[in-house]
């Protein structure tokens, strides 16, 4: 079986598990939605819990193996249930709204973040000891604050007291999102401080592992070698020490990858940016838990799938993957 | 007569100062401002509660003491309803403080745990107990942080602490994993086992006792986690509002829109508390990894012979060419993790 498919495989227990979690919870702790509601509004009568239950579809006929039969069979149509908060609006149907501006978002900047910071961490190893090294430091503590404080550190800084950037939302007002000019341009630039957040916040901590994997790589014998066979410095260390130190960054991109989307959802709050974060805090403020549930299942599967695609880019970059996937 | 306990104090206070100080200088420049930077702030948060100049809670009802700029009186100003900010910082401090540490104790606790246990064991238990660590890397924190608490009716201190604990321990497991695989087949573990210990014994006296540095760094980590964890999740609301810390500062900061009516002094200091809470703790880390692995300390600690700048050589690699043979059930489980790709074994075979 190639490496693809069986990592397929892994990552299809991982989506089980996170299913089957998220299916427990409600049952195991206490609370649920509908005496929330009940609390909500003391003067329901004991009799309209059974409405409540009926209304939002929570009700738990048949034995647990049956509801949780229902429950998978529920998910695989995307049927998540009613939303409490915005009620009657389905919970697939906020979802999809809330879904493109985070993965636009969060997805892009994302990977300019790494991009840039592998590439930072490359010239930080190779001049060891030298001017980048120097910044350290102050890139370590950037890695440390949290992404919503550095949020509203910017938002002080360039929309409150400079007025560069929009202090929040997603778009201008008054505009409707669709596929022309002034609202595209809008959304760009409402965008670029919550991006600009991102990328600087996570940057550091892609630039010292990488940095931290060229330094051993650099003390390989192989890459003496290329230096003493006369090659250009340049080709020594992008073909020869980058090429094998990138390995190791893209697993810890995989890695790393729910962190960086835990961080940007929390900062999105900050922004009031009209993306899954914003959803999330709303939702828990208001106890809507079919909407909190089902926004978890769909950020780990939002997880999981950038880890097939790092798997899928590792297959490609690691020579000796390719090599098995061939053969076999 | 007189002389004779004189050399001795003597001696003793020429040993200390020997071993001290090199002791001391030894730790990398970085190791050393973090181990200063999160003794500062364990002291604050030891000493800080005491020396709280007003109640934090204390709401001033006077119209003049709402949102005062950092004076006399108030030395970091004072929010919406006329609380201290200094005080509430100091109270801060110490929660969050106190749960990042206990999260910390716990998660590395089941981390050296799952972690030793899988290493040593081997065979099918490794590979179940790997193949559950690394499901639980794949899956995100946060978002099961808000749903598991988000059920729970008090969002109090214990449950924050018991299930960040819960979800806190992959990352040190995997780690602690490996060091096991590494040291499990020296010849000092093979002499215990010949002499017919037994094998928690072999564990808690042979095992442990050389991953010290591991666990120290992944308690390091875990406390990061747990204290960026905390903060995330009290902004977010889903924590004990009415007690203090450096979180629901920050919640009530923002929710009280601080920052539009520009008071900077309300949100900046428990945000900076945190980043540099952070900063301490990751320099630590750094020292940690650099006192195992000389190459990555600045070239300032390289060393100059004969005019030529020379740095310390590699230590011997922690994971070094470990052979396992996996076979039947633990080797089928195996081939789906992403290591199974270096697998230098495996790769050989499809040649």
């Amino acid at each position: 079986m190639s490496f693809i498919v069986r990592r397929l495989i892994f990552y299809v227990v991982a989506a089980w598990v996170a299913l089957t979690i998220n299916f427990f919870i409600p049952r195991l702790v206490p609370g649920n939605a509908v005496e929330s509601i009940m609390s909500k509004f003391p003067n329901l009568q004991p009799a309209a819990y059974r409405a409540i239950e009926a209304m939002l579809g929570v009700g738990h006929p048949g034995s647990i193996w049956h509801q949780y039969w229902a429950y998978l069979v529920d998910v695989a149509h995307f049927n998540l249930g009613t939303s409490t908060s915005e009620y009657p609006a389905q919970v697939s149907t906020l979802l999809g709204e809330a879904l493109p501006w985070t993965i636009v978002l969060v997805g892009t900047a994302t990977v300019i973040a790494f991009l840039v910071g592998t590439a930072l961490g490359i010239a930080a190893g190779w001049r060891h000891g030298g001017g980048l090294d120097r910044v350290l430091p102050g890139l370590m503590f950037l890695q440390a604050i949290p992404y919503f404080f550095f949020a509203l550190i910017l938002l002080e800084l360039f929309a409150v007291k400079a007025h560069v950037f929009p202090i929040a939302q997603g778009y201008g007002q008054g505009l409707i999102p669709g596929w022309n000019w002034p609202f595209i341009s809008s959304a760009i630039y409402h965008s670029l401080l919550p991006a600009l957040t991102i990328v600087l916040t996570s940057i550091a901590g892609w630039m010292l592992q990488m940095r931290n994997v060229m330094i051993t790589t650099i003390g390989e014998d192989y890459v003496v070698a290329a230096q003493a066979k006369g090659l250009h410095n340049r080709r020594v260390v992008l073909t020869y020490a980058a090429r094998n130190a990138i390995l190791p960054q893209l697993q810890g991109f995989g890695l790393a990858i729910g962190f960086v989307v835990s961080g940007a959802l929390v900062m999105e709050i900050v922004f009031s940016y009209p993306g899954i974060g914003l959803l999330l805090i709303n939702s828990v403020t208001s106890n809507d838990y079919a909407l909190t549930q089902a926004i978890f299942l769909v950020i780990t599967f939002a997880v999981l799938l950038a880890n097939v695609i790092v798997d899928i880019v590792i297959v490609f970059v690691d020579p000796r993957a390719r090599a098995r996937e061939a053969t076999r | 007569m007189t002389i004779a306990p004189a050399i001795g104090t003597e001696l003793t206070a020429v040993t200390q100062e020997a071993t001290q100080p090199g002791w001391w200088r030894r730790m990398p420049t970085k190791a050393k401002v973090g181990v200063v930077l999160f003794g500062l702030f364990v002291l604050t948060a030891i000493i800080g509660p005491l020396v709280t100049p007003y109640d934090p809670s204390y709401q001033n009802p006077s119209p003049g003491a709402s949102m005062n700029a950092p004076s006399a009186a108030h030395l970091l100003g004072t929010t919406q309803s006329g609380q201290d900010v200094l005080s509430q910082l100091l109270v801060g401090i110490r929660l969050t403080l106190e749960l990042g540490l206990i999260v910390g104790v716990v998660a590395t606790a089941l981390a050296v745990i799952v972690g030793v246990t899988a290493g040593f064991l081997g065979g099918f238990w490794d590979e179940l107990l790997s193949l559950v660590t690394n499901v639980f890397l794949v899956i995100p924190a946060l978002p099961l942080l808000i749903v598991l608490l988000g059920y729970f009716p008090n969002r109090g201190e214990a449950p924050t602490i018991i299930v960040l604990a819960l979800l806190g321990w992959p990352w040190g497991a995997r780690v602690m994993r490996a060091q096991t695989l590494a040291i499990r087949n020296r010849d000092f573990v093979a002499a215990s086992r010949e002499t017919g210990e037994r094998t928690w014994r072999i564990i808690t006296f042979e095992i442990i006792p050389n991953e010290v540095s591991l666990i120290a760094a992944s308690f390091v980590n875990t406390v990061l986690y747990a204290i960026g964890a905390s903060v995330a999740l009290a902004f977010i609301g889903v924590a004990d509002l009415n007690s203090w810390s450096l979180g629901t500062m920050l919640y009530w900061a923002q929710s009280q829109q601080a920052l539009q009516l520009g008071a900077w002094w309300w949100f900046v200091p428990p945000g900076l508390a945190v980043a540099l809470m952070g900063t301490a703790l990751v320099l630590l880390n750094t020292g940690i990894d650099e006192l195992g692995n000389p190459r990555l300390r600045d070239a300032s600690s390289a060393s100059r012979i004969a005019g030529r700048w020379l740095k310390p050589a590699d230590p011997t690699p922690v994971l070094s060419e470990i052979s396992l043979r996996r076979n039947g059930f633990a080797g089928f489980l195996h081939s789906f993790s992403r290591s199974s790709l270096l697998d230098k074994a495996e790769a050989g075979e499809g040649r």
